[in-house]
């Protein structure tokens, strides 16, 4: 038995890194401004918008993936658009996956960063408004550092959940092998020819190492951020 | 330098109904039991909090006007705040804490006042702290530094001590007093305790169930008679600007107010200096006779201003010269004395508390 990975290995396993990070930290603004939305603002039709960005959390990812494609395919409404207009396409490339992947995840990073922000005294935003601080230096200075650990646990969950992500990446960008042949599509390409288990196996013990590993990050995270309260 | 207020709010259950005037520097105190209102008050002169209705001019800007639509945010209004919880950053260190206003100060104090500020609160040894390692009353200094710091226009100073005990108050209070007398910085400060209040204030602002009630100098309201009904009987007690005029052989130090002349326990203030006298009105006995063989030292000759009888207590309005006293007796007392508006008293004053005696201010670091 080999115990290096190979490179049909190793190019699975440097994809699903790349299209989680990608995936992950191109939606952290976008989840951060959401939780600040939820956590500190109220407006009509806040349940609306709360159950709209935790659908991913119940909806199945294959149909989201098909969503997508309705959507964002080169003849869907969007996707033609952004092919025509910018030249960009979503359908069968990695992007594409990062895009599923951040969907997916968004409601993991949301939630977190959501829990941090109401732990926050918003007395303190107070103190820091009479002493001269407009909104932004408050953000900035006051909010963010303080959410930090919940950005932080948000970062690893979401990441963690975007490693294991495959119905909605098989359904919206396929099984392309480089292109968007992550973990789990390679696990299942693997089941898919005979005598194939061993290959799977591997994978799989693969994704566990991973899976430890990033348990252990997040609670080496939430162990500093007790001690720093 | 002024402040006017007036505001109209309406809580669940609840009526916001506050107007009054400041119009001269010093300490005003808005006085009154806990929910009379006093933080949603200071809340929105801050700018933290806005009426439905209102109007709030801090020397002659209006920074508040509901009619006109003007509404100037926290941040611009200059208002150096101190929260009754301190709420310093936790993420930044006490010397952080200290320069986050003034390092947004539009007009910054010059960089020595912040070695001065430090010294004047003693939060030298404190500074690379974390404010979850402060006790209490390290909190308190730390947040009195940072407004101060922030050079503001006058100070609001919501219950700054309420959640100290007795000893961590009496260590904070001299700092009070000393940023009164040398800071020159007008504050609004907050408390249910009428013994602060007596200590530091010039002018009072009586509140109750969200209505300011009363309104007027330290002196006369509270040897007013109507403060014991408004605020639930507390301990009432007169308020006397005196002056060292002499330390006699015998011990004593004789200070002398318009009124009269009371003598205490030899005090190390020199001659000439203003001190803040406090007697309460169960401390002061009334004689309709000049009494002799008695070991108080302290008789005064006064007049009977007004009188005002509640259960089984009555309270004796004095006049002493210009100095108004106010005596705490039962009502048999006072039916059997014949008391009466006009009818000349001798008060015998049983004891007398000097505010911030010298010993005290002495071991503050001079500014």
């Amino acid at each position: 038995m080999e115990w290096f990975l190979t490179p049909p290995e190793s190019e699975a396993l440097l994809l699903s890194l790349r299209i989680s990070a990608v995936a992950v930290f191109a939606a952290l603004p976008f989840a951060f401004a959401a939780a600040l939305l939820l956590a500190r603002t109220r407006f009509p039709g806040k349940t609306l918008v709360d159950g709209l960005i935790h659908v991913p959390l119940v909806l199945p990812p294959v149909a989201i993936g098909f969503l997508l494609l309705m959507a964002l395919g080169t003849r869907g409404p969007l996707g033609g658009f952004l092919l025509d207009t910018f030249g960009i396409r979503f359908v069968f490339s990695w992007t594409g996956a990062a895009l599923a992947s951040a969907i997916i995840t968004f409601p993991f990073q949301v939630r977190a960063i959501r829990l941090s922000l109401e732990a926050i005294d918003p007395g303190l935003t107070a103190a820091a408004q009479t002493l001269g601080a407009v909104w932004w230096d408050r953000l900035v200075n006051i909010t963010l550092p303080l959410a930090l650990p919940g950005v932080a646990a948000g970062i690893i969950t979401a990441f963690a959940a975007s490693l294991g992500e495959f119905g909605a990446i098989i359904t919206f960008v396929s099984n392309i092998p480089g292109e968007t042949r992550t973990l789990p599509l390679a696990i299942y390409t693997a089941l898919q020819a005979p005598g194939g288990e061993v290959e799977a196996m591997r994978l799989s013990l693969l994704s566990i190492a991973l899976a430890l590993i990033f348990m252990t990050l997040a609670e080496l995270v939430q162990r500093r951020a007790r001690a720093g309260a | 330098m002024s402040v006017e207020v007036s505001l109209r709010h309406d809580f669940p259950g609840f009526a916001l109904r506050v107007d009054f005037a400041l119009s001269r520097p010093g300490v005003t105190a808005l006085f009154g039991a806990s929910g009379a209102g006093k933080s949603t008050v200071v809340s929105a002169i801050a700018g933290t909090f806005r009426p439905r209705e209102g109007r709030i001019v801090v020397a002659g800007r209006e920074v508040l006007d509901t009619a006109k639509g003007i509404f100037v945010p926290p941040q611009q209004r200059r208002a150096g705040m101190v929260f009754q919880d301190a709420r310093l950053f936790p993420h930044m260190s006490v010397r952080d804490n200290l320069l986050f206003g003034w390092r947004r100060a539009p007009v910054k104090a010059e960089a020595g006042e912040i070695d001065r500020v430090i010294a004047l609160l003693g939060l030298g040894a404190l500074q690379d702290r974390r404010p979850r390692l402060l006790s209490g009353g390290e909190k308190s200094r730390v947040a009195l530094g940072r407004a101060l710091l922030s050079s503001p226009e006058f100070l609001l100073l919501d219950e700054p001590l309420a959640a100290l005990d007795a000893q961590r108050r009496a260590e904070i209070l001299p700092y009070l007093e000393r940023l009164r007398d040398e800071a020159k910085l007008p504050m609004l400060y907050v408390s249910h305790s009428l013994d602060e209040v007596a200590r530091l204030a010039d002018d009072i602002v009586v509140m109750k169930d969200g209505s300011s009630v009363l309104q007027g100098s330290v002196f006369d309201v509270l040897t007013g008679l109507e403060l014991p009904a408004l605020a639930g009987s507390p301990p009432v007690g007169a308020v006397i600007a005196a002056t060292v005029s002499a330390h006699r052989d015998d011990g004593l130090t004789a200070l002398a107010f318009d009124g009269g002349t009371l003598f205490v326990s030899r005090l190390s203030d020199p001659l000439g200096t203003r001190l803040r006298l406090r007697v309460r009105a169960e401390e002061i006995m009334l004689a309709l006779e000049e009494p002799h063989g008695i070991s108080a030292n302290n008789v005064l000759a006064a007049e009977v201003a007004a009188i005002a009888e509640s259960g089984t207590q009555a309270d004796i309005q004095l006049r002493c010269g210009a100095t108004r006293l106010i005596a705490r007796i039962t009502r048999a007392s006072a039916q059997r004395l014949a008391l009466a508006p006009g009818k000349p008293v001798y008060a015998i004053v049983k004891s007398v508390t000097v505010d911030a005696p010298a010993a005290h201010r002495d071991a503050l670091p001079s500014l």
